[in-house]
C-alpha cells in the first residue's frame, strides 16, 4: 500500500487504460512534456510516444470535434480541458453533435469519449477556473456525467469511463488533487459500478448527498455533527446522469431528512432535481424538506471571497441544523 | 500613402525559403524544414541598436520621443517586476509577466490615439500603461478582489480576457460599430500565437474582412502557448494568414520598439482610411514564465532564453540613444528613480486594495432589481450575521 494522490491515481488510471488498449488516446493542451497544467498526465507522453498524448493546438472546439472523428473512425479520444471555464468553446460539439451521435445513428455508432474537466473552485485562482457547469451537460440528454472524488474513484471511475462506448463527462474536483490514500495500484478492486453513488459514511438521522470536492466537506461535516450527537451519513453521488435516486431514496427511507450540497448555484441545479425526485419517493418518510447548499445566483466570486461562495463545513451544518429544526 | 503601401508590400507572398537560409537561432530542432523560414521582419533598429530604414514604414523619431520611449520601456519593466515581486510575498494570487515583450506592447501602444480602442488579454500591462491605465487596476483581479474591475470607456482600454481569443470578435464589433457611427477611430485587437488557433480568432478575421472593419489585429508571438511551441499552432508564418482572408499581414521585429511603433501607425492608418483590417506579428519571446505558476524548464531549454536575451528590447534602445548620444548617465539615473518610484507607489495600491465585502457578489450581476438575487443576499447576509460576536 501506498500514499496516492488524486492526481497520481488519475495518472495511474489513464495509463492502464492506454496499456490495456491501444485505441485509447489522451488529447489536450499542454498535456504532453509538461504534463498538463495539474501534472495528471505527467510521464504519459514519454511512455506512449506523441501518437497516443497528443498535444493539440489552443482550440477547444477542435479538439472535441476531431475527437468525434476519432471516437467515429474506431479510437477511443480522452480529452483534456484545461479548466472548467474554458469547455465552453467546445459546448457546441459536445451538445450538439458528441452527444446525439448515437441516437442519430440509430444505435449504430458509439461514442466512446472522454472528456476530462477539473472542476470547481477553492484554490484561489482568477475567473473561469472556478466553476463548476455539471449541469450544463447533466441536462443534455446522451452525455453520462460524473464526478469522482477520491483516488481509489478516481483512479476505477476514469477507466470505467473510458471503457464505457458513450460519451462521459469526467468532472475532477481540483482542488482535491493532491489529497491522499491508501492505495494498492493496480490490485485494488473498484468501489463501485460508475453509475452508482456510494455510502461513503453510514448515519442514522440525517443524509448528505454530495459530489466531487464537496464529498470531502460533507464527511468532515458528519465529523463535526457526530461530535454534536448526531449521526449524519454521507452518499458520494459519483454519477450525477445517470442519477441514481435508488441509493439517495434508500439512505433517506433510513434517516428520514436530506440536504444536498454542491459547489454548483443552488438554482436550478443537482439539488433541485434530488429534491423533487426524493420528495416524490420518500414523502411519508420525509421529517423534513430536503434542503439545498450550494453556490449563489452570481458569477463565481473573485478568489478573496470564494470561501463566502463555496459551501463549507458551517453552511452544511447550518442546513443541517434547519433540517432538524422542522 | 504608407498604409496603402504596406497592403501592396506585405500581400505579396514571400516565396518559401531555400536552404540558403539559416533556422533561427536555437529553434532549428523544432522547424519543419523547408516550412518556416528564417523570419522576414520589418525593423528599424538591429539588435545592435544600428538605426536602419525600411521603405515602407518609414519613421521620425524626435530624440525627446525616443527618450520617452526608452522610459516606457524601462517602466513597464519595472511595473512587471513588480507584480510579480508582489505574486512571490502572497500579495497577488497569480501574475502574467510581460518580460520581454516591452516592445511590442509600448510600440503598438504609443501608435494608438486616445479614441482608439485596445481589446487585451491578460499580459497587456505595457499597453494598458499608454492608454493611461491606472497599473493599480491591473492588480485587482491578480488579487483576486474583483474579476476586472474598471470602466472599459475610460481610457478606451477593454478588461482583460482570460478565454482565449473571445476578445478579438469583441474588438471588430467594437469596430463594426466605429463605422456606423462614421468615426474615423480604430481598433486594436491583441491575443497570442496560441490564441491564433482558436475558431473565435479565426471567426474574427472572417467579420473584420467581411465588414471591412477597421480593426487591427495584433498577435504578439512570443513562441509559446504555456508549453505548446509556434509549430503546435500554425505551419505557415502567422502573418501570411492574413492573406487567405483577404487583408494584408505583416511580420515586426517585436522586440524593436520603433519597428512596432511604425508598423502598427500604418496599420491604424490603414484601418482609419476605411481600408478594412490588417494583421501584425510581433515576432518576440516571452522570457518568463507563462505565469507565476507555470514552470518552462519543463518544455522549453536555458539555450533558446538565453539566445532571446540577447535581443532584449531596452538594451536595443539604449545601445541606439547611446550610439546617437541623445541620453546621458543623468538621464538613466531620472528613469532608474522613477521606476523606483513607481515600483513603491505599486506596492503601496495592491496592499491597500480592500478584500470585497462578502455580499459584494450580488452587486452589478443585473442592472435591474432581481428577485433571486435579492433573496440570496438577503440569505446571505443573514447567515453572515449569525457568526457576529463569535470568535474567528
Ligand atoms: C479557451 C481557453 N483555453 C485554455 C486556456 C488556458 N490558457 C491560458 S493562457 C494559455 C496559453 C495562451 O497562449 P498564447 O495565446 O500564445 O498567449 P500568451 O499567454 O503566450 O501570451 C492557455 C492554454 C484559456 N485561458 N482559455
Amino acid at each position: 500500500m501506498a500514499q496516492v494522490t488524486l492526481a497520481k491515481a488519475i495518472n495511474a488510471g489513464l495509463r492502464r487504460a492506454m496499456e490495456q488498449d491501444p485505441k485509447v488516446l489522451l488529447m489536450g493542451e499542454d498535456i504532453g512534456k509538461l504534463g498538463g497544467v495539474f501534472r495528471v498526465t505527467e510521464g504519459l507522453q514519454k511512455d506512449f510516444g506523441p501518437d497516443r498524448v497528443i498535444d493539440t493546438p489552443l482550440a477547444e472546439s477542435g479538439i472535441i470535434g476531431t475527437a468525434l472523428g476519432l471516437a467515429l473512425r474506431g479510437y477511443r479520444p480522452v480529452c483534456e480541458i484545461q479548466f472548467d471555464g474554458f469547455v465552453f468553446p467546445a459546448f457546441d460539439q459536445i451538445t450538439t453533435q458528441v452527444a446525439k451521435f448515437r441516437a442519430r445513428s440509430l444505435g449504430t455508432v458509439r461514442m466512446p469519449m472522454v472528456i476530462r474537466i477539473p472542476f470547481g473552485g477553492g484554490i484561489g485562482a482568477v475567473e473561469h477556473h472556478s466553476e463548476s457547469p455539471e449541469t450544463l451537460f447533466a441536462h443534455t440528454a446522451g452525455l453520462r456525467v460524473m464526478a469522482c472524488s477520491n483516488p481509489l474513484d478516481g483512479y476505477w471511475m476514469i477507466q470505467q469511463a473510458i471503457a464505457s462506448d458513450d460519451p462521459v463527462i469526467f468532472f475532477e474536483p481540483k482542488r482535491r488533487y493532491w489529497e491522499k490514500a491508501e492505495l494498492d495500484l493496480p490490485a485494488t478492486e473498484p468501489a463501485a459500478p460508475f453509475d452508482r453513488a456510494r455510502i461513503v459514511r453510514p448515519g442514522t438521522d440525517l443524509t448528505l448527498a454530495a459530489h466531487g470536492p464537496m464529498v470531502r466537506t460533507c464527511l468532515d461535516a458528519a465529523k463535526a455533527a457526530e461530535a454534536e450527537g448526531r449521526s449524519l451519513e454521507v452518499v458520494d453521488l459519483r454519477s450525477i446522469s445517470p442519477l441514481d435516486t435508488d441509493a439517495v431514496a434508500e439512505s433517506v427511507g433510513r434517516t428520514g431528512r436530506l440536504v444536498v450540497v454542491h459547489e454548483a448555484p443552488v438554482f436550478l441545479g443537482l439539488g433541485a432535481e434530488l429534491a423533487a425526485k426524493i420528495t416524490e419517493r420518500c414523502f411519508y418518510r420525509l421529517e423534513s424538506p430536503v434542503l439545498r447548499v450550494g453556490g449563489f445566483h452570481t458569477p463565481y466570486p473573485p478568489s478573496r471571497i470564494e470561501e463566502v461562495y463555496l459551501p463549507d463545513l458551517d453552511r452544511v451544518l447550518e442546513a443541517v441544523d434547519r433540517a432538524f429544526a422542522f | 500613402m504608407t498604409g496603402r503601401r504596406a497592403v501592396e508590400k506585405s500581400t505579396t507572398p514571400t516565396p518559401a525559403s531555400g536552404s540558403t537560409k539559416r533556422a533561427p537561432q536555437g529553434r532549428g530542432t523544432r522547424r519543419t524544414p523547408g516550412l518556416d523560414d528564417e523570419p522576414e521582419l520589418i525593423q528599424l533598429l538591429t539588435p545592435a541598436g544600428e538605426r536602419i530604414d525600411h521603405p515602407d514604414y518609414p519613421l521620425e523619431v524626435t530624440p525627446q520621443e525616443a527618450r520617452s520611449l526608452y522610459r516606457d520601456l524601462v517602466l513597464v519593466r519595472r511595473v512587471d517586476a513588480e507584480g510579480t515581486a508582489l505574486q512571490r510575498q502572497g500579495e497577488l494570487g497569480l501574475w502574467a509577466s510581460l518580460l520581454g515583450q516591452e516592445a511590442a506592447q509600448i510600440g503598438s501602444g504609443r501608435a494608438l490615439r486616445p479614441d482608439d480602442f485596445a481589446f487585451p488579454t491578460y499580459r497587456e500591462h505595457g499597453v494598458a500603461w499608454c492608454k493611461g491605465v491606472p497599473p493599480v487596476n491591473l492588480l485587482g483581479m491578480f488579487r483576486g478582489v474583483n474579476n476586472g474591475g474598471w470602466d472599459p470607456n475610460e481610457n478606451n482600454f477593454n478588461l482583460y480576457t482570460i478565454v482565449i481569443g473571445s476578445q478579438a470578435l469583441h474588438a471588430v464589433g467594437y469596430a463594426m460599430g466605429i463605422q456606423r457611427d462614421g468615426a474615423d477611430s480604430a481598433v486594436i485587437a491583441y491575443f497570442g500565437d496560441g490564441a491564433s488557433s482558436q475558431g473565435d480568432v479565426l471567426e474574427s478575421f472572417v467579420f473584420g474582412a467581411s465588414y471591412n472593419a477597421p480593426v487591427v489585429f495584433f498577435c504578439q508571438n512570443n513562441q509559446w502557448a504555456i508549453s505548446e511551441p509556434v509549430e503546435r499552432q500554425f505551419r505557415v508564418p502567422l502573418y501570411k494568414r492574413a492573406a487567405g482572408f483577404g487583408f494584408p499581414g505583416v511580420r515586426v521585429d517585436g522586440n524593436d520598439v520603433l519597428a512596432c511603433l511604425a508598423v502598427t501607425r500604418a496599420a491604424l492608418a490603414h484601418a482609419r482610411s476605411g481600408q478594412g483590417p490588417m494583421l501584425i506579428e510581433a515576432y518576440t519571446y516571452r522570457m518568463g514564465a507563462h505565469t507565476t505558476s507555470d514552470d518552462p524548464t519543463k518544455y522549453r531549454s536555458d539555450e533558446e532564453v538565453e539566445s532571446w536575451r540577447e535581443k532584449d528590447p531596452i538594451q536595443r534602445l539604449r545601445a541606439y540613444l547611446d550610439k546617437q548620444d541623445l541620453a546621458d548617465a543623468e538621464f538613466y539615473a531620472e528613469v532608474d528613480r522613477e521606476a523606483d518610484e513607481l515600483a513603491a507607489q505599486i506596492r503601496a495600491a495592491c496592499l491597500a486594495l480592500p478584500d470585497p465585502s462578502p455580499t459584494s457578489m450580488f452587486d452589478h450581476v443585473y442592472a435591474d432589481a432581481h428577485a433571486q438575487i435579492t433573496e440570496e443576499r438577503a440569505f446571505l447576509a443573514d447567515y453572515l450575521a449569525g457568526f457576529d460576536g463569535q470568535e474567528g
